[in-house]
């Protein structure tokens, strides 16, 4: 089983400010990883280390076999990254903005009707300019973008917030499969209710640091053939 | 920064006065007026080689550093340094080559700026590094500024050369090269030529010096983010340590642990696990923030290197 | 490259259909100078016809600020910066996009600007051709070098002062010779003004190479 996160006393920088200051983390595919822990314990950073966006400076960092403090670009195809602000441009439709990004990460196209519905944008929503959307809308069309592109690792900061209770249901859903289909997820939440029982493993962070990890309350199903072919038709794309 | 270095910027520094000294002396009391432009000719002893160090050292000395700095094999901040401390030395040039010319214009020529090509393409130059030291301003992590101001610098130098081809096709007024105007018929010979040589290894010496200095004004500048850095790592892991977040749970826990009850596909994280405790030093590894792209595993141990409480982890394997 | 180039110019230019800044704000602006420059350097037409080379060029600079200003503030939000590193485009593809969404705004605006001396200052344009290949490397040069300090200066705070301070001497060469050119093309003296091409060519040929070059490094740093 290849790990899709390896961080060993990490340290990044968020321009003077050690935003983590020495983590340790494994993430295995297929398995799920809530981090909880108060604002400013890391948790945002710790995503956007994953990413490459922030640079590591210290420690080991090794993300999808990218080690990430000599190629920090390399592993951007790769994940999926649901920021706070929604990386959406306001004046494409929701449509626009999903093809975008899959055309982007090189992907095909044939996924993206199918991802706005699975997160409930259907009729007229699809075809309407992004700044026409409530926050709420706006945080599925992102969500849309991830379903689409399928990326090995999903990264997501605070999936659940803006979201009604419809839309958290599939967000649980949603990450189920991924991690199903062999993706590794790693999310941050302040609602330790929600996150726990999606998660395998529930990482406490403090003062840039994992303090403390336990078991989540995942359960995994067995291997059913609609997810293995879901798997399979993933790892065609990648 | 070492003694050694210290001690060289004071010789040079020296060797700075004593020759700009001695130029001084030669221009004011040994070389003879000119014929036709009197005691102004003086100017001929500062002008042409603050210019030269504005035109050809500053601004060579701060594309080359700027390219070694974008070139990955020779990327250290040591060369984003020695560029930006010769850009602003370089400006400061630049200006006083501007003053004096102008000053040396305004009674040979009758005005004090004319639209040649020289002066035109010499001002845009320092507009352009005015912009460079604009840029260099915005405070952003060193790194980043770093790589923005070379690119800039990089950006502006290609620029050069085209700006002095456009404004020689533009205004070819002026196109003798020579520093006067023809017409003056100035011969530099005897006592002048040798005042002009050495001004020219006094401003030299002079621009060394100022980027020495200037250079480890950036060091030190640096050395203090860094600290106050090191200082905002400790408040942070003190931050973390304090707050525990689950009395009955050991304060620090490896990640990758396979916790009871977990499926078993997930024997795999918990035989990482094991490596991990090979790995697990009591000295963290977090020292090497100071030093960009160090090895691994610095030895130099910071204050904030100390094995802090919350740190010292128990073998993780015996968690239960 | 070229695939992801096509790909953010055909956005770009999508989002500046939908959003019709360039047309509302940029276009009315550029016509605004000339008339500022009508008002500054009095009536008479003989004054303004000696001068319309050179105030279009001065205004197609200003507008270069503007449209790459605005090509910036697309990507200006925190997600959508995130999203275009994230995305896997190759930077130079961003660079080149970009470019050809600003150089096809700024052949908008230069249109209705070239009408616009034509009318207000009463321009005869002798050499048709002359004038059309300056108009087009000038506006390769000058949306490469402006996208090129567009993203040196996103995300910084300062950036609405600092571009225009970084970009306008960096062009000058553009002025100079896309001036001199216009000149030459209104009076028709093609040889000297053919010349000038060969100052514009290369500019455009640079700034494109450099920020082919350079993007990445860049974008990084935002």
């Amino acid at each position: 089983m290849d790990l899709a996160v390896h961080f060993r006393a990490a340290v990044a920088l968020a321009g003077r400010f050690p935003a983590l200051s020495g983590a340790d983390l494994d993430v295995a595919a297929g398995e799920i990883v809530a981090v909880l822990g108060p604002n400013g314990a890391g948790k945002t950073s710790l995503l956007r280390a994953c990413a490459g966006l922030v640079p590591v400076t210290s420690g080991e960092a090794v993300v999808l076999g990218c080690d990430l403090r000599s190629e920090r670009t390399a592993v951007r195809r790769r994940v999926g990254l649901l920021g706070h602000d929604p990386s959406l441009y306001d004046e494409l439709t929701a449509l626009e903005n999903v093809r975008f990004a899959v055309r982007a990460a090189g992907g095909a196209t044939t996924r993206v009707g199918t991802a706005l519905e699975r997160l409930g944008l259907t009729g007229r929503l699809p075809r309407t300019p992004v700044m026409r959307m409530s926050a709420g809308q706006r945080r599925r069309t992102a969500l849309a973008v991830l379903v689409a592109r399928a990326p090995e690792l999903w990264l997501l900061d605070e999936p659940h917030a803006g979201l009604d209770a419809d839309a958290r249901g599939i967000v649980g859903s949603l990450l189920e499969e991924a991690a199903c289909a062999g993706a590794a997820v790693v999310l941050t939440s302040h609602e330790p209710d929600l996150a726990e029982p999606l998660a395998d493993r529930v990482a406490l962070m403090s003062g840039g640091r994992i303090a403390q990890v336990r078991a989540g309350g995942r359960h995994r199903p067995p291997a059913e053939p609609v997810l293995v072919a879901l798997a399979e038709e993933t790892a065609d794309v990648a | 920064m070492s003694a050694r270095m210290r001690l060289a910027t004071r010789m040079v520094g020296l060797a700075a006065l004593v020759s700009t000294a001695f130029t001084v002396w030669l221009a004011f009391w040994v070389t003879p007026p000119a014929k036709v432009m009197g005691t102004l000719v003086r100017l001929l002893y500062l002008h042409p080689p603050v210019a030269w160090v504005a035109l050809y050292c500053a601004f060579g000395l701060a594309a080359l550093s700027s390219l070694l700095y974008l070139w990955r094999r020779t990327r250290t901040l040591f060369w984003d340094r020695l560029g930006a401390s010769a850009v602003e030395v370089g400006v400061v040039f630049t200006a006083l080559t501007l003053i004096t010319g102008s000053l040396w214009g305004r009674p040979t020529w009758g005005v004090w700026w004319t639209w040649t090509a020289r002066l035109t393409s010499t001002a845009l130059l320092l507009v352009l590094f005015l912009g460079y030291l604009a840029l260099r301003r915005v405070p952003a992590d060193p790194e980043v500024r770093a790589r923005r101001c070379a690119v800039a610098a990089l950006v502006a130098f290609v620029d050069v050369p085209i700006v002095m081809f456009s404004v020689d096709w533009w205004q070819t007024l002026h196109q003798q090269g020579t520093v006067l105007n023809p017409g003056l018929d100035l011969k530099v010979h005897g006592s002048m030529a040798w005042t002009m040589l050495l001004g020219f290894v006094a401003m030299t010496l002079v621009f060394v010096w100022m980027v020495l200095v200037r250079y480890r004004v950036e060091v030190l500048a640096d050395r203090i983010g860094d600290e106050e850095l090191e200082v905002s790592l400790s408040e942070r892991w003190a931050e973390g340590s304090a707050v525990t977040l689950d009395p009955g749970a050991p304060s620090r826990g490896a990640p990758g642990r396979g916790a009871p009850g977990l499926p078993a596909t997930l024997v795999g994280v918990g035989r990482r696990a094991e490596d991990l405790a090979e790995h697990a030093s009591p000295v963290p590894e977090h020292a090497s923030l100071v030093a960009e792209h160090a090895a691994p595993v610095p030895e130099h141990a910071s204050p904030v290197a100390e094995p802090l409480p919350g740190h010292a982890t128990e073998p993780l394997g015996g968690r239960r | 490259m070229w695939r992801d180039a096509l790909l953010v110019a055909g956005k770009d230019v999508r989002i500046e259909l939908r959003s019709r800044v360039a047309l509302w704000q940029v276009l009315p602006f550029a016509v605004l100078v000339l008339v500022l420059f009508g008002f500054a350097l009095g009536p008479g037409p003989s004054a303004l016809r000696v001068a319309a080379p050179g105030l279009y060029w001065l205004a197609v600079l200003f507008t270069t600020v503007l449209a790459t200003q605005r090509s910036m503030a697309i990507e200006s939000g925190e997600g959508t910066r995130d999203g275009l590193r994230l995305s896997g485009i190759d930077p130079a593809g961003v660079f080149l996009g970009k470019v050809a969404a600003v150089a096809l705004q700024l052949v908008a605006v230069q249109v209705v600007l070239g009408a616009g001396i034509v009318v207000l200052f009463d321009v005869h344009v002798a050499t048709w051709w002359l004038a059309l290949v300056a108009s087009l490397l000038a506006t390769v040069g000058l949306s490469a070098a402006g996208v090129l300090y567009g993203a040196l200066s996103a995300g910084l705070r300062v950036r609405e002062t600092l571009l225009p301070l970084l970009v306008l001497p960096i062009v000058a060469p553009v002025l100079i010779a896309g001036s001199r050119a216009w000149s030459a093309a209104l009076s028709g003296a093609v040889a000297s003004g053919a010349s000038w091409l060969k100052i514009l060519g290369p500019f455009a040929a640079v700034y494109l190479a450099v920020g082919v070059a350079l993007y990445g490094p860049l974008q990084e740093t935002a």
